[in-house]
């Protein structure tokens, strides 16, 4: 076999299983809508219908990646622990501190503009990590699982971002319906980014697309070559395939917890940050809540790799536009959940089930070619750890490719 | 462990030591002088702070009325990760039993409530078994998904069958439950002469907390409650003195040799994870008989903290029930009486001065200096604050779990081959 094909048929094997996933979580959401009366192929025409005028269309879009931009944020954060077998649950409970915590500083301190966006991005990173952080210091030090523990934060962060919204960082008046943290100055907004459009020949849309878009990438390519390229990250990825193959060579188990934690907080504290400094400038009861949790979604979806979450964002942020176009067309816009939901169960199954196909064809391949009689890749890959659902495809593919 | 090495010890008559009088005479000796302190310690912390709440029979009523659905939770967790299988899913499953008693039960009653939470949870505990057992997928992944789909599936099936009910009800809750379960009370001691309830009402040192201990654990109890509770020994029997069981817990300790051994592995675990949605589902059941209606976000995450007090409880039915007790105490506390949770602060100022003695008397200078400042430090704030805000108190339990489980977690042990994907032939 030469490279190409090997690497053609790689990226076949990684493709296959969301695809299969999508078709099939469509097939099922479409036989649910069918069931209840209204036609599945109108109801997608509707989602994917996205406006009759140029201005309307470019708006769309802009609402797409506006959602976008926190659900890459949130997938990545997870990603980060999920490669080190990690289960950061609590991205929710991170970037609600993070942000409550930013707009505070925010609205407190005057600050030439770009120095005053830096600070704000300095406090919602160093508040996330610091929130992830407990998570990391327990399970090194008293051995608590960081699925519970991040769980019982979750509803900590909840507690008492909303006492301290009500409480001592309230801005907004007493009779208020919505209560807010006082607003961020102007020189504290991240400038958004609709000349881009104009550049373009585009029409101008009636809302803003975020800046934070540019972090976002910078962020996501940060985190790529930090992965795939550092020392850090191939001590990571090799404590998420095999622990303790990992310990043996050196990584130093404990200390990795709780750096990938600190990381992974991180990058969770400016999932708030788009739609605190591109719109509402303060934090306030009508905060988008929930983003930690699809968060998860979107990183099993994108199989922890930043290309793949970038797509998956992309996806659950279209979902998302369609449900009130859905809602106006008279069908429950629920099935955006349900879809978004399906998705994830089967393109985690579909994930396993190509998986362990890649791994059959790879040793048959193997022994039919019977040249080099043991991969030397192939002792770990009867090694499980307990968390490894994400993570274990990956090895089956790296496994091609060493084939190939 | 420690208490099978004095149990086994020959015992020597006429001469028993102090300690040996706390320590001795084997696990339900121990178990009962720790209830023994407990209480005192409750005691002493509701005459010195004036907070009644602290144990009357309301707040153990409603103690009671919040473990029963963590603990019903947390029993689906035993069943499923004693064969192996991690069930993060339990939230999912008890959001589906919420909705299938609160359908079932408008329409005909408390007893279809119950078949109908039973079932649909049943239902999501099929589906993470067919992703775990059948696909093999991580059990985590299985669960969180399970949780995203529920919330949806309950969100779109309310918005078929109640919005536009005649009967009542919309997008987020049910119609009202067409009839209420019974509920009983223990004659005379707590209800009619209610003798518990008069000796609660004089305030005694000791004497009436038990009184309002008992009278809370006895007085208007519901049918689900009954059972509920007479679960944890049942659980304990099927599990640990049965054939089914031994065969149940050996999936979950070695799955490889139990297939060898003849163990049907796939069958044992797929029957177990039902049972575990069942169970969560029951405990949706019970959120439902509470309010009388299905609301939506009526479980507010007591799947999650049944797996804590299943973690808390060491994967065994007694601890679970302990865990339950506990969250639902401190929950009960904070819905009751925002002032009673100060004085949960004196409790905790008491227990941190005994442990840094404790420490100090073995030498452990340092551990005994920081149990001690945070010993003041709780001292403190119950002597200064009135009344927490409620952002605060609203995650007492949670703190309180994260406390224990960060105090108590290093001397836990979850069965063997929890959370492992198995696969026949390859391991």
């Amino acid at each position: 076999m030469n490279g190409r094909p090997g690497l053609l048929r790689r990226v076949g094997l990684a493709l296959i299983g969301p695809v299969l996933a999508i078709i099939v979580a469509l097939v099922i959401s479409g036989i649910v809508i069918a069931l209840i009366g209204e036609d599945p192929v109108a109801a997608l025409k509707v989602m994917v219908d996205l406006g009759d005028t140029p201005s309307q269309q470019t708006q769309a879009i802009v609402v797409i990646l506006n959602r976008a931009i926190p659900l890459f944020l949130a997938g990545l954060a997870v990603s980060v622990a999920f490669r080190m077998g990690l289960f950061n649950i609590g991205v929710e409970g991170q970037y609600r501190m993070a942000a409550i915590a930013a707009a505070a500083v925010g609205a407190a301190v005057v600050l030439p503009a770009p120095l005053h966006v830096l600070l704000i991005m300095v406090v919602a990173v160093a508040v996330g990590a610091l929130w992830a952080g407990i998570v990391g210091v327990l399970k090194v030090t008293r051995g608590v699982s960081e699925v519970i523990s991040s769980i019982m934060l979750n509803f900590i962060a909840l507690g008492t971002a909303s006492f301290l919204l009500t409480g001592p960082l309230r801005g907004s008046g007493e009779g208020a319906s919505i209560v807010t943290t006082k607003p961020i100055p102007e020189s504290g907004w991240f400038p958004g980014l609709n000349g881009l459009f104009t550049a373009l020949g585009l029409a101008q849309p009636r809302t803003e697309l975020y800046g934070f878009l540019l972090v976002a990438i910078v962020v996501g390519v940060a985190i790529a070559v930090l992965i795939k390229r550092t020392r850090f990250g191939f001590d990571l990825r090799a404590s998420g395939l095999s622990p303790s193959a990992a310990t043996a060579s050196g990584v130093n188990a404990r200390a990795m917890v709780l750096k990938t934690m600190l990381l992974s907080g991180a990058i969770a504290g400016l999932i708030g940050l788009p739609d605190l400094l591109g719109d509402t400038h303060e934090f306030g009861t009508q905060f988008t809540g929930g983003l930690g949790f699809l968060g998860i979604a979107v990183a099993l979806l994108g199989r922890n790799t930043p290309v793949g979450i970038t797509l998956a964002a992309l996806l659950f942020a279209f979902l998302d536009r369609a449900a009130l176009p859905l809602q106006f067309a008279d069908i429950p816009s629920s099935v955006v959940t349900i879809i978004q939901g399906t998705i994830v169960l089967t393109v985690v199954i579909a994930n396993e089930v190509v998986g362990r196909f890649a791994l059959r064809t790879a040793e048959r391949a193997g022994s039919a070619a019977a040249a080099p009689p043991a991969d030397p890749g192939g002792g770990g890959g009867g090694d499980t750890s307990p968390i490894d659902g994400p993570t274990g495809h990956g090895r089956s593919d790296d496994r091609q490719g060493a084939q190939a | 462990m420690s208490s099978v090495a004095t149990s086994r010890r020959p015992t020597r008559p006429g001469r028993i030591r102090l300690p040996e009088l706390f320590t001795g005479g084997g696990r339900s000796r121990r178990l009962l002088w720790l209830f023994v302190g407990v209480l005192v310690l409750f005691s002493v912390a509701r005459v010195v702070s004036g907070q009644q709440a602290l144990t009357s029979s309301s707040t153990f009523a409603a103690a009671l009325l919040l473990a029963v659905p963590i603990g019903l939770a947390a029993l689906g967790g035993l069943f499923s990760e004693r064969a192996g299988v991690v069930n993060i899913g339990l939230e999912g499953m008890m959001i589906l039993g919420t909705w299938g008693a609160g359908w079932a039960g408008y329409q005909w009653g408390w007893g279809a409530a119950v078949l109908g939470g039973l079932l649909f949870g049943a239902v999501g505990g099929l589906l993470h078994a067919i992703a775990t057992v059948t696909f093999g997928v991580d059990h985590v992944v299985s669960g969180v998904a399970i949780n995203i789909l529920a919330a949806g599936v309950v969100r779109f099936l309310s918005e078929l069958f109640y919005v536009d009910n005649p009967a009542g009800g919309g997008a987020a809750q049910s119609p009202s439950l067409s009839n209420r379960p019974p509920d009983f009370s223990l004659p005379v001691l707590s209800s009619g002469p209610d003798l518990l309830g008069d000796l609660e009402s004089l305030h005694w040192f000791l004497i009436s907390d038990l009184a309002g201990l008992l009278r809370g654990l006895t007085h208007e109890v519901g049918v689900l409650t009954l059972i509920a509770v007479l679960l944890i020994p049942a659980s304990y029997l099927v599990l640990w003195r049965t054939a089914f069981g031994l065969r149940l817990r050996s999936c979950g300790e070695n799955p490889a040799a139990a297939d060898s051994l003849g163990v049907p592995v796939y069958r044992l675990k797929y029957i177990a994870v039902l049972i575990s949605g069942a169970l969560a589902g029951l405990g949706g059941v019970f959120l439902v008989f509470v309010a009388n209606i299905y609301r939506e976000g009526q479980t507010g995450g007591r799947g999650f903290i049944g797996l804590a007090a299943l973690i808390f409880g060491n994967w065994r039915p007694g601890g679970l029930a302990a865990g339950a007790g506990l969250f639902g105490f401190s929950d009960a506390l904070q819905l009751r009486s925002r002032t009673a949770v100060v004085a949960l602060l004196l409790v905790v100022a008491l227990l941190l001065a005994g442990l840094a003695v404790a420490q100090a008397v073995r030498g452990r200078i340092l551990t005994a200096v920081i149990a001690g400042v945070f010993a003041i430090a709780s001292l403190v704030g119950f002597l200064t604050i009135d009344a927490l805000p409620p952002g605060i108190v609203f995650f007492t339990p949670h703190l309180t779990t994260l406390l224990v489980l960060s105090l108590a977690s290093q001397r836990l042990r979850m069965p063997q081959a929890d959370g492992v994907v198995y696969r026949r032939g390859e391991h």
